[in-house]
């Protein structure tokens, strides 16, 4: 099946992505960020199912947008906004944060305009039915000590959060 | 400009990289300071997806190929990673809520000299 519309959709998600960064370090409410991340992160899946990999895609859908935020939501609720929505928003040190961040962009601009001839396109093979097959044989067969330790640290992450979060330990 | 080639996607995750940055740096609530911390992964899983893309063009000889998807397995560690990462900090920051009643980063000045 041929790819339609490509440069539209790219430009529209990519919009939508970065327009959603942008909503997350402005908004004065934390639940406004939350919800434009979300945005972000959905729009960041439309770009990975244009990159041919929808099982990446799902897994930031169901993960980061249903699990993480949705943990960012309660903990919101949880710590009391109204007096710091009251309070000044961005803090004393701005003008050098941005300094830093526009000197790393020059970087960035840099580093892609010199290294532009080092990716060559070539034709790249349309497939998208057999992905998860394709992700399931790497990870369960080359990058299975990395499945192990990525679950390691998931038991580890759980046991700390639940007792940094405790009352009486 | 119109053709999309994996350029295209570096400059979009760089620019995500950029914006969570300018949050992590600028922002004083600590739970936005976290979410910027998610775009910076974000732009990074990005990044890798778009050069997994791009290396199932390369032959096999060179460690291509149809079945090169270590890009893709890379970011789902990623993912795995920033959720382990996620509810550490906000356990933390639950924490430190608790003992101050402040959600500002100027705050946390305890162990200053």
């Amino acid at each position: 099946m041929a790819p339609v519309a490509t440069p539209f959709f790219f430009y529209l998600l990519s919009g939508i992505m970065l327009i959603g960064g942008i909503l997350v370090i402005t908004r004065k409410n934390p639940v406004h960020s939350a919800l434009a991340l979300i945005i972000s992160l959905l729009a960041q899946a439309g770009l990975y199912l244009m990159l041919y990999a929808p099982f990446v895609a799902g897994v930031q859908i169901i993960l980061y947008a249903g699990g993480i935020m949705v943990l960012f939501l309660f903990v919101i609720m949880l710590v009391s906004i109204d007096r710091s929505m009251r309070e000044r928003q961005f803090n004393s040190q701005w003008i050098v944060g941005l300094i830093a961040a526009l000197a790393l962009g020059g970087l960035f601009i840099a580093v892609y305009l010199k290294g532009n001839g080092l990716l060559p396109e070539r034709a790249l093979p349309a497939l998208e039915a057999d992905n998860t097959q394709r992700v399931a044989t790497m990870l369960y067969g080359q990058y299975m000590f990395a499945f192990e330790i990525a679950s390691l640290l998931l038991l580890v992450a759980i046991i700390g959060a639940v007792v940094m979060a405790k009352k009486k330990i | 400009m119109l053709h999309i080639t994996t350029l295209h996607y570096l400059v979009v995750g760089a620019g995500l990289f950029l914006l969570g940055v300018i949050g992590v740096l600028t922002r004083r609530n600590v739970v936005i300071v976290l979410m910027s911390i998610e775009l910076i992964l974000n732009a990074v899983n990005l990044n890798l997806v778009a050069f997994s893309r791009y290396w199932q063009g390369m032959p096999v000889r060179m460690g291509g190929g149809a079945t090169a998807l270590h890009g893709q397995i890379f970011s789902i560690f990623v993912i795995t990673d920033a959720a382990a990462e996620a509810a550490v900090g906000l356990g933390i920051l639950i924490a430190f809520f608790r003992n101050k009643e402040t959600v500002n980063i100027d705050e946390v000045h305890l162990l200053k000299w």
